[in-house]
């Protein structure tokens, strides 16, 4: 009798074992299916928005190629308008951090603000070749926040910016640091892209399991990773002092163009707000997201309507930053309470975001520790 | 009356068994711990959870438990090699103490960690230093050339009340309307599932098995203990045992419970079922055991210093069947205010989830700021305080401290706290009007907790 109790528990235990390994694929259909949800933040929002920022990338490059070898107002303002164009697509992309994205620290080299003035100075003067700009001691000296300081904040005017890359003492080193940039913004985007296309997107839509590792679940956490930190602490509370004793008016986003950061807070807004909804990047269709996840799970618990609820605070947050000043440098300095105001209802955002939904959805924060006896 | 009561329990102190099944339960118990240990160890968590984090949240009365840095390597070592200890029955009693102090200082270092099955260890293995567990079949009978066929019967009874207890309370906490009427938190968490194979897809989402689930649990912790006592039912309710522990582990991520409540509920079989199991043992020492000298049989163990300890388990019993009931002083709903939730086998009761917030003030100029959480916790660390109040508190006193100490002025500190519980909207949680550095800890009922704006009926 022991001996089979024994061998029961044992063979029991191996199933055990067995099932409970980390097996992201196969598709599993339970009345929602997650495989189409995968497959239409691939193929309908992640991977066009990557082909458009390249696409806007590439423009950027040719006109750096442009403003380089004739460096005057019309090859700057060339310039300028195309990395506007590619940092609005930007906003479009920075969440999704995960595959090649995650693995190189993409959102990192490509959007780490206040970017540090004095590193970038130090890269110029020490010259190419003696910096790396993948190094993660350089993320706050590349990409578009860098390339913001140098196309309208390096010197007070835009004569004097001219000069820096013409006639200065080391305007040579000045052009190569800002070719140097943008190249590498385009060559890391490519990277990213063609690892989606050529292989990612496979494993990507496969992973619909339940585990710390499947794109289901890494997908939520960068959602909401998004959403409180590169969109709520960086666009809005740290430069309105939320989190120090005194406001930053220099760390709001693209601060040195001073004209762009709520367009810019807004595009992000509507990367979100869509991505939750499950809006195609080009907005010609609705596929599966969050929105019907969530309507799809309160059909087995009849709670409350969390879909409706976050959209309508969505909404709320955004009506709140279009009543704010186009600069939010200058929001900041003449009321900031406003500015305070709009971060409180994104942050009402975050409670029905990282609690609700997270609660809904089932998916854990990864903390590297999963024992638990549920209380 | 009172003199038949007193001559019954002296018959029942003086009823002897055989030695044989607390010798197995020490065995299957140093060496589950043992591995325990090792698990713990492999996984990287003594680091992540003991050493990384700079601030760890303390048992109220035990703040002077520290952390103690990389030499927590020691202490698990320690426990490690006494559990080991155990197993072998070599020193035991010196082993049994020192596994005791030490799983019970690391588990105080920091109560985010805690869990019911921790806990569980700690009484068990506080139990067990009263309990001839080396009387058969240890290391200690070759040292000492004696051995023990017979030990007092209530010493194997007390493994068993204690095994009763925790299973019997258990069943008792999910008398409540949210278990029973509303399948809740498993109509979350089982839906959640749907990526187990043959069962992901379909059972897992059904609301009948959602209830059936709630209800056989129920049943199975309340009845369980009783089912094991009696003979009859012992083998029906082993393979439950078996059952219910293999699904939860299948379902849940609970580490060595399921596998320790296994093995622990092998004690209430007969000294028969236990002498095989010593049989295959033995088989599989045999060639180490030649030159073994056979130690000499005494038929009876006897305490030296039993008037000592029964009184000592007496009194540590009864603290046991009282102290989950303390909710009863806390008028308010006690999955929300959590007060007297824990060290009362209160398990898998509650999907609970929040966010806290904290807002520095200068009660003199109004000026304030928010704390980033991740500034001073671990992600676990900030998952834990943001649903239970006692950690809200201490930490809140930690931040005030931490601010103080850096130059700030006036510290208040405000909570921005906002919790879910069992499926229901999130809604406010704390007071956001109270200066929390003000407040104190204490067994009192903490009134900036706002009230629970649901019922919740029942145990």
């Amino acid at each position: 009798m022991i001996k089979k109790i024994i061998l029961s528990v044992f063979t029991l235990a191996i199933l055990v074992a067995c099932s409970s390994d980390d097996s992201s694929s196969g598709a599993t259909s339970d009345g929602f299916d997650r495989q189409a949800m995968l497959t239409n933040w691939a193929d309908n929002i992640i991977i066009p928005a990557l082909q458009d920022l390249s696409g806007d990338l590439a423009m950027l490059t040719a006109a750096k190629d442009a403003f380089v070898a004739a460096p005057d107002q019309t090859t700057l303002d060339a310039v300028r308008s195309s990395w506007l164009e590619a940092y609005k697509t930007w906003q479009y992309v920075e969440m999704f951090d995960i595959g090649k994205a995650e693995e190189l620290e993409y959102w990192k080299q490509m959007n780490i603000y206040p970017t540090n003035v004095t590193n970038i100075q130090n890269n110029i003067s020490s010259g190419s070749g003696s910096y790396n700009l993948a190094s993660p001691s350089n993320n706050a000296s590349v990409g578009f926040p860098a390339v913001d300081y140098l196309l309208y904040g390096i010197a007070s005017s835009d004569i004097e910016i001219l000069n820096i890359y013409t006639n200065s003492s080391n305007f040579e080193s000045n052009k190569t640091y800002l070719s140097n940039l943008i190249d590498r913004m385009q060559s890391l985007t490519d990277l990213i892209l063609n690892d989606w296309t050529s292989n990612y997107r496979t494993t990507f839509i496969n992973g619909t399991a339940n585990t710390a590792t499947s794109s289901v679940n890494k997908i939520v956490n960068d959602f909401n990773f998004y959403y409180e930190k590169g969109l709520r602490a960086n666009k809005f509370g740290i430069p309105s002092g939320v989190f120090s004793t005194t406001p930053f008016n220099d760390k709001v986003e693209a601060f040195y163009n001073q004209d762009v950061s709520k367009d810019l807070a807004l595009e992000a807004f509507k990367a979100v707000q869509d991505f939750f909804n499950g809006e195609a990047y080009d907005n010609s269709s609705q596929g599966l997201s969050f929105k019907d996840y969530l309507d799809y799970l309160n059909t087995i618990k009849n709670g409350e309507d969390l879909n409706l609820l976050i959209n309508n605070q969505f909404d709320i947050a955004e009506t709140k930053i279009q009543t704010l000043n186009n600069n939010f440098s200058l929001q900041i300095e003449t009321d900031n309470t406003k500015m305070l105001e709009t971060y409180d209802e994104i942050q009402k955002a975050v409670v029905l975001l990282k609690v609700d939904m997270m609660v809904a959805f089932q998916v854990a924060i990864d903390d590297g520790y999963d024992d638990n006896d549920g209380d | 009356m009172v003199f038949s009561m007193a001559q019954m329990l002296k018959t029942y102190l003086n009823k002897t068994t055989n030695a044989v099944p607390l010798a197995v339960f020490r065995i299957g118990f140093g060496v589950l711990m043992c591995f325990s240990i090792i698990r713990f160890w492999y996984h990287g968590w003594i680091e992540k959870l003991y050493i990384a984090p700079n601030f760890h949240f303390k048992y109220y009365g035990f703040e002077w438990v520290k952390s103690l840095g990389d030499y927590n390597y020691l202490l698990f070592f320690f426990c490690g090699i006494a559990a080991l200890f155990v197993a072998f029955g070599l020193k035991y009693r010196l082993a049994i103490i020192a596994f005791f102090l030490t799983f019970t200082y690391i588990e105080l270092i920091d109560k985010t960690t805690y869990l019911n099955h921790y806990y569980f260890i700690s009484v068990l293995s506080f139990v067990m230093i009263f309990l001839p567990a080396n009387a058969k079949f240890s290391v200690d009978n070759l040292l000492r050339e004696k051995s023990y066929n017979q030990i007092p019967n209530w010493t194997i009874d007390s493994i068993k009340l204690l095994l009763g207890i925790v299973y019997f309370y258990a069943g008792l906490a999910k008398l409540n309307s949210d278990w029973l009427f509303k399948a809740m938190p498993l109509k979350i968490w089982l839906p959640s599932k749907y990526d187990l194979p043959f069962i992901g897809n379909d059972l897992m989402q059904q609301d009948w098995f959602h209830y059936a689930m709630s209800w056989s649990g129920m049943l199975y912790d309340l009845t369980i203990p009783f089912l094991l006592l009696y003979k009859r039912t012992r083998t029906f309710a082993f393979v439950l045992v078996v059952i219910f522990h293999v699904f939860t582990r299948v379902l849940f991520s609970i580490g060595m419970f399921p596998y320790i409540m296994i093995i622990a509920t092998l004690i209430f079989f007969d000294a028969s079922v236990h002498d095989k199991i010593i049989a295959n043992i033995k088989r599989v020492l045999k060639p180490f055991r030649k030159h073994i000298k056979s130690p000499i049989t005494v038929e009876t163990y006897s305490f030296s210093s039993r008037n000592i300890l029964l009184p000592i388990l007496a009194v540590f019993f009864i603290i046991q069947l009282v102290f989950p009931f303390r909710y009863a002083f806390y008028k308010n709903e006690l999955f929300w205010t959590e007060e007297g939730y824990r060290l009362s086998w209160r398990v898998m009761l509650m999907e609970k989830a929040g966010l806290t917030t904290f807002k520095i003030a200068n009660s003199k100029t109004g000026q304030y700021f928010y704390v980033q959480n991740s500034d001073f916790l671990t992600a676990f660390q900030e998952k834990q305080m943001s649903f239970q109040p006692d950690f809200i508190l201490e930490y809140a006193h930690f931040l005030g401290d931490h601010f103080k100490a850096q130059g700030h002025e006036n510290v208040q500190v405000f909570a921005d706290s906002y919790v879910a519980l069992n499926g229901r909207l999130s809604q406010k949680y704390i007071d956001p009007t109270v200066d929390l550095y003000k407040e104190k800890e204490s067994f009192k009922p903490k009134h900036w907790i706002l009230p629970f704006k649901d019922d919740i009926k029942g145990f």
